[in-house]
């Protein structure tokens, strides 16, 4: 049944750009990119901050080095000048995306191993100082845009597709959503999912056990950031530009708000917050410049009003829905 | 040398603008267990009620108390309306509650003055600039701040070390449980705290009108680095956030004013400045990374 619903809003996402087409509405399907791009770095988060109980406040630092590392990558390969003299540019995505999610995990295992021996408001606090270095650095960095960003002229390319295409885009990354998806859980479902759960719970406990926390934490948090260095590339694909400000401590407090807007410790929660989060955004700039306001006190309504986000007031509307049928 | 002491003057006097802020955000934190994203917020609201005041009046002195009472008012409003509820919560409902208070607050401050900044007048009397020692030229009000700042910060220290509610936030930030148990109505000390946190992150939104520019977001500027100096000080610890503000105040601003010209002795010009920028930012950051590395829970972390 589950398997069957899961098809179905698959083929239903994959039939998207039909349906945008025939209404004519383009910014539509960008939208729905955005939401996907996005899903995958909150459900990234969302791995380490509702299963794992680390609230990490940097997070977007791994997204936005994704970005860089397709954006890098891109200048080298139009200059032709190899990166320090040795490494060759590229824009073929079958090596870009591996690149980027292997460099995330490199700055996540670095991070991750100095941010874990704090713990609580320490941690949030740490783990966003060494986003924040990372910003700057980033926009000292002249050779790469500095605070400009690198602009990226072409989307990377995949054998045998058109990657120009919007909708061919669309369909590339949601083929890694869904693979993604998948992979996180059978990640959530194993017994190493449930040892991170364990921890959250009660550290002490899983000391207690002979397991080693600080370990299983570190790989939790070094495959979060791999996830967010995915979806970072993704974007920097999609927008064809990668800057500082995907690494900004606002970004980390969005993917954060689509946590805990979609549901802390939910599997489709993330998705549905990013989602939720973006149409908000976009309807209500296009209805008013005070869009802001209007997003602040939605925001608030939502975090007073229901306690667990969507996916728990879904949950709760639906076992309403059945009590009330039988 | 004369440079040199300058910058420390100007370090000093972001030291204690930061304490002012830092106070308020630490004391909130450490009593109640509240993340307040809005305290920049405060910090802004001060800072525009005060200016405008001061601009309507014609008179500087009359924009401080509006700036005060225009604060604490917002923080008292907020405590009751928002965070009041947040006490019980988990931080992550108190980030995006607090984070959602901040969109509210900026756009309307847009709506009311406008996305251009403010520019506050100096006070008649602290314009220019006095000789302190010879060769040493200094803006008096910059020296007001200072002042401000310390004084600010000897009253703090005997409303919590000699007074009764001093008392009972010493007890509160240690334990708060034991303080609801010995019956202290403990949501009027609440109360108390987040307005007097607001009256302090107001005065400093003021009085830094004339040196920064007055604008929508000058909150968030300023917020990050107040939160390093609370987690550097020690959640809950006033000395701690004094200590910390200080020395990072100094540490800034010798690190932007000095920074890109030890570079340009190494490298091109434009490359060295870039760097020295770059890296004078990540300076408050790394500082706060190396001591949490060292004493996970701060410098004067209550309880430790």
């Amino acid at each position: 049944m589950r398997v069957l619903g899961f098809a179905v809003l698959v083929a239903a996402l994959a039939a998207l750009p039909f349906v945008t087409d025939a209404l004519g509405q383009a910014a539509w399907l960008a939208l729905a990119t955005r939401i996907l791009i996005y899903g995958i770095a909150a459900a990234s988060l969302n791995f380490i901050l509702g299963y794992g109980g680390m609230v990490s406040f940097g997070h977007a630092a791994f997204f936005g080095i994704g970005g860089y590392v397709v954006g890098i990558l891109f200048t080298h390969h139009a200059s032709g000048e190899p990166l320090f003299g040795v490494i060759p540019g590229t824009d073929q995505m079958l090596v870009t995306l591996p690149v980027a999610i292997l460099v995330a995990g490199l700055f996540a295992a670095a991070i991750g191993a100095l941010s874990l021996r704090t713990g609580g408001v320490q941690f949030i606090m740490i783990t966003l100082a060494f986003a924040q270095m990372l910003f700057f650095l980033f926009v000292s960095l002249k050779a790469y845009g500095g605070e400009d960003g690198i602009i990226i002229r072409r989307t990377n390319a995949l054998p045998g597709l058109n990657m120009r295409d919007k909708a061919t885009l669309y369909w590339v990354v949601l083929t890694i959503a869904v693979l993604f998806f998948l992979g996180l859980r059978r990640l959530i479902n194993s017994s190493f999912g449930a040892v991170i759960s364990g921890i959250r719970q009660n550290e002490r406990r899983m000391a207690a056990l002979g397991i080693p926390a600080y370990r299983y934490k570190l790989a939790a948090f070094v495959l979060s950031g791999m996830g967010a260095g995915l979806a970072g590339a993704l974007m920097a694909n999609f927008l064809r530009f990668a800057s500082p400000d995907m690494m900004h401590w606002t970004k980390s407090g969005e993917l954060m708000i689509m946590v805990i807007l979609g549901g802390v410790g939910t599997l489709f929660g993330p998705f549905l917050g990013a989602g939720v989060f973006l149409m908000l955004e976009t309807f209500l700039a296009s209805w008013s410049e005070h869009w802001p306001l209007a997003l602040g006190l939605i925001l608030l309504v939502v975090v007073l009003g229901t306690r667990g986000g969507i996916e728990a007031l879904i949950r709760r509307l639906s076992a309403l829905g059945r009590g009330g049928g039988q | 040398m004369i440079l040199v002491l300058e910058q420390i003057l100007n370090g000093l006097q972001y030291g204690v603008m930061l304490f002012l802020l830092a106070a308020g955000l630490t004391l909130i934190f450490g009593i109640m267990g509240v993340i307040n994203l809005a305290h920049g917020s405060l910090y802004m609201v001060g800072a525009y009620a005060g200016t405008w005041v001061a601009a309507e009046t014609g008179s500087f002195w009359l924009g401080l108390p509006a700036a005060l009472a225009a604060a604490a008012v917002t923080g008292l409003a907020i405590e009751a309306a928002v965070v009041r509820r947040l006490y019980a919560r988990d931080h992550l409902d108190q980030v995006l509650a607090t984070f959602a208070l901040i969109l509210t607050f900026n756009q309307l401050i847009v709506i009311g003055f406008g996305r251009q900044p403010v520019f506050t007048m100096l006070p008649e009397a602290f314009a220019g600039s006095i000789e302190l020692i010879p060769g040493l030229h200094y803006p008096p009000y910059r020296l007001l701040i200072i002042a401000a700042g310390l004084l600010v910060a000897v009253g703090l220290y005997f409303l919590i070390n000699r007074t009764r509610i001093g008392m009972l936030v010493r007890a509160g930030s240690t334990n708060r449980e034991m303080v609801r148990a010995l019956g202290v109505d403990i949501r009027l000390l609440y109360t108390v705290v987040f307005g007097l946190g607001a009256l302090l992150a107001g005065l400093a939104g003021y009085m830094a009108g004339p040196i920064l520019a007055v604008q929508v977001g000058m909150g968030e500027q300023i917020l990050l680095a107040t939160f390093v100096v609370v987690v550097i000080g020690g959640v809950g610890s006033i000395r701690g956030a004094f200590v910390a503000g200080i020395v990072l105040g100094i540490v800034d601003t010798c690190l932007r004013a000095f920074l890109p010209g030890l570079l340009r002795q190494v490298m091109a010009g434009p490359e060295a400045d870039a760097l020295g920028i770059g890296i004078s930012s990540m300076g408050i950051y790394l500082l706060m990374a190396l001591v949490l590395l060292i004493r996970p829970k701060g410098l004067f972390a209550a309880g430790s």
